[in-house]
């Protein structure tokens, strides 16, 4: 029997009261994929987000975590698939009263029973690994948006999870940083096999590392793409998509 | 040319007329949004009784400065036109304000978007009022619900506190609330003894005012004073925490660890009123009786040791164990309703505000209904 997907999402309808924001969404996440979402700003990314990671409850369709329906599942159940998953939200949302080490350990503490000299190690390390070796004593309100966005990714990546979820890991960072960032996300995709959704507006990144992706649509309040950005790039002939992964050059052109 | 005149600038002014089927506005005069300037529905009104008129062309020859004022007003000419169906013929603006217009048109304006302010008929506000009641409401017991299964599971040793965070809510409400607590029980204590001495010394009975103030403080007073006191230093303090912590999504980063938001902050805020609030109870009992003692032995010719004995003679233990009962549920109470306005908190700072404002209230309501509920439960079995 093969593998059920890590994640498939059927028919979802996503919608606040009576406003519907995004309808039918149905993709698969393979294993080893790192899985693009795009669209316009406001087009309801950070929403289906939270919709995968068990936040908000969608109006209607599922989302099937290894073939079982996360939202079907009592709370207990839900918790137990979400162990598998790290998120890194828009705004950091690191918990703010306690330093960048201690905002690591907490999910080590959680979950493990390693001692803490042993978290303190391993919290240094995902720290360095995201740039800010040295700011283990920092807290959240001391340190840049950019680092924030960073230690964000280190919290999300502390218990090295089968499923990262990752959104605008690279807004408000330089290129640079953005760069390695993009670096970093390949390499915790072929070393520790996680599979990996982001959230992105940044060209560069979305063809450097994406293999899959969804384009949502705020005008038609659907999907209205899938698949590799760069075979989307050369085939698509969706104008708004065409537009899109080109910066509005086609349309430049076309006018 | 003085200066003010220069700053007034030209008074702003549109007219329309219509050349066969073409529609012509002419603006003069600068128009910046510090002027008095025309608003687009005289405009609009021309447009929509302008039956044949099937383009709109602009005049500017006599338009001065200009900034969004004049943009705004382009707006509403805009969707007027729109709505009949009428081309606009932009040529005729300045160059700069072209631009500005195609880029404020370029993004279609979202489809029920926009705030409906119209207000609902009488039915349905009364409907939705009692759906937001019985939403808040169910939220409510869930809550509670939630937390003492919290509770439970501490007891029965599924559940673990970490020590240093209780360490630390320990300390906050617990050493640190002790020189507010002690000032309003003394001051309590000292209020007491002063208006029942005024009536007791008319009939000579000065030494019950010893009575009056044991009895008052560790029954009544003191476990009051001392919750109402808390729920207003430690209550509203949760409730803005935990609201900044929805704010931030810092509690939807932990419901994604799988950590129960309760378990983590909501247990040990009430494990940490639970054992503060019997010593506050206590400590405040203390501090009453020593403010009578204090007006007993210095105004009202009563010794210490005539005081002392009194005290000893008529307070029971089943008083102390009465206050120190309620002191346990008002720490509940005030624990539950900071936390739970804090959970419940919007995502703006304003929302946070009133989490803080509506636990401290939440608080003091519960904690008067419950004493009146103890007082009629002693009442009855006559402890
Ligand atoms: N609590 C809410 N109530 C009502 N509407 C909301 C709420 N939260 C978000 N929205 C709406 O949902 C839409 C999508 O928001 P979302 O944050 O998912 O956008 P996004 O695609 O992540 O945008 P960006 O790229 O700018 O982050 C927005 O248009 C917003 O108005
Ligand atoms: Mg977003």
């Amino acid at each position: 029997m093969v593998d059920p997907a890590p994640i498939v999402v059927e028919n979802l309808t996503m919608a606040f009261g009576s406003f519907v924001l995004q309808r039918d969404l149905t993709f698969t996440v393979a294993r080893g994929d790192i899985f693009i979402i795009m669209g316009g700003s406001g087009c309801g990314k950070s929403t289906l987000l939270r919709h995968l990671i068990g936040l908000k409850s969608p109006a209607a369709g599922k989302v099937y975590y290894s073939g079982e329906s996360l939202w079907d599942s009592p709370i207990e159940q839900q918790r137990q698939i979400l162990q598998g998953t790290g998120v890194l939200f828009q705004r950091g949302a690191l918990w703010s009263s306690m330093t960048l080490s201690e905002n690591i350990a907490l999910p080590l503490r959680e979950y493990t029973d390693l001692s803490a000299a042993e978290i303190r190690d391993i919290a240094a390390l995902k720290l360095a690994l995201v740039g800010l070796a040295g700011f283990e004593d920092y807290y959240p309100s001391e340190i840049s948006g950019g680092m924030q966005k960073r230690a964000g990714l280190a919290r999300a990546m502390a218990l090295d999870p089968e499923i990262l979820f990752f959104d605008e890991p690279s807004a408000g960072l330089d290129p640079i940083s953005s760069r390695l960032l993009d670096d970093l996300i390949l390499e915790l995709r072929d070393s520790l096999g996680a599979t990996i959704v982001v959230v992105t507006h940044e060209l560069a990144s979305i063809f450097a590392i994406g293999n899959n992706s969804v384009f949502l649509d705020a005008e038609s309040k659907t999907m209205i793409a899938s698949g590799n950005p760069k075979l989307l790039l050369a085939e698509t002939k969706n104008p708004t998509v065409k537009q899109f992964l080109t910066r509005g050059a086609s349309a430049a052109l076309a006018t | 040319m003085n200066v003010a005149a220069e700053r007034a600038g030209n008074a702003a002014t549109v007219a329309c007329d219509q050349d066969q089927d073409a529609l012509r506005v002419r603006l003069g005069g600068d128009w910046t949004l510090r002027q008095n300037l025309p608003g687009a529905e005289a405009v609009s009104a021309t447009i929509a009784a302008a039956t044949a008129a099937r383009r709109l062309t602009f005049d500017t020859s006599a338009l001065g400065r200009w900034d969004s004022g004049l943009l705004t007003f382009l707006l509403g000419v805009h969707e007027a036109a729109q709505q009949k169906q009428i081309s606009i013929d932009a040529t005729g603006l300045p160059e700069g304000v072209q631009r500005l217009l195609r880029l404020a048109t370029a993004v279609p304006e979202r489809g029920g978007g926009r705030r409906q302010t119209q207000r609902a008929p009488f039915l349905a506000r009364v409907g939705s009022g009692w759906l937001a009641l019985s939403a808040a409401t169910s939220e409510t017991v869930t809550f509670l619900g939630e937390a003492t299964l919290s509770l439970l599971r501490l007891l029965t040793g599924r559940a673990q506190l970490r020590g240093g965070d209780l360490l630390l809510l320990v300390q906050q409400a617990g050493a640190q609330a002790l020189p507010i607590v002690a000032l309003i029980s003394i001051l309590v204590g000292l209020i007491l003894a002063f208006v029942g001495s005024v009536q007791l010394q008319m009939f000579g009975a000065e030494i019950y005012v010893a009575n009056l103030v044991a009895i008052g403080m560790t029954r009544e007073m003191g476990a009051m004073m001392a919750a109402i006191i808390m729920a207003g230093r430690t209550g509203a303090s949760y409730a803005a925490q935990l609201g900044t912590m929805q704010v931030n999504e810092e509690i939807d980063a932990l419901k994604t660890l799988g950590v129960d938001p309760i378990d983590f902050l909501v247990l040990p805020r009430m494990v940490a009123l639970i054992l503060m609030m019997p010593l506050l109870c206590v400590y405040a009992n203390l501090l009453g009786i020593s403010g009578g003692f204090l007006v007993g032995v210095g105004m009202l010719d009563i010794t210490p040791q005539q005081y002392w004995n009194q005290t000893i003679a008529w307070v029971r233990i089943n008083d102390f164990l009465l206050g120190i009962t309620k002191s346990i549920i008002f720490g509940i109470i005030i624990a539950v309703s900071g936390c739970l306005r804090g959970i419940q908190c919007g995502r703006s700072a304003a929302a946070v505000g009133e989490a803080a404002t509506s636990a401290v209230v939440t608080a003091i309501v519960w904690i008067v209904v419950a004493d009146g509920l103890f007082a009629v439960l002693t009442n009855i079995l006559g402890i």
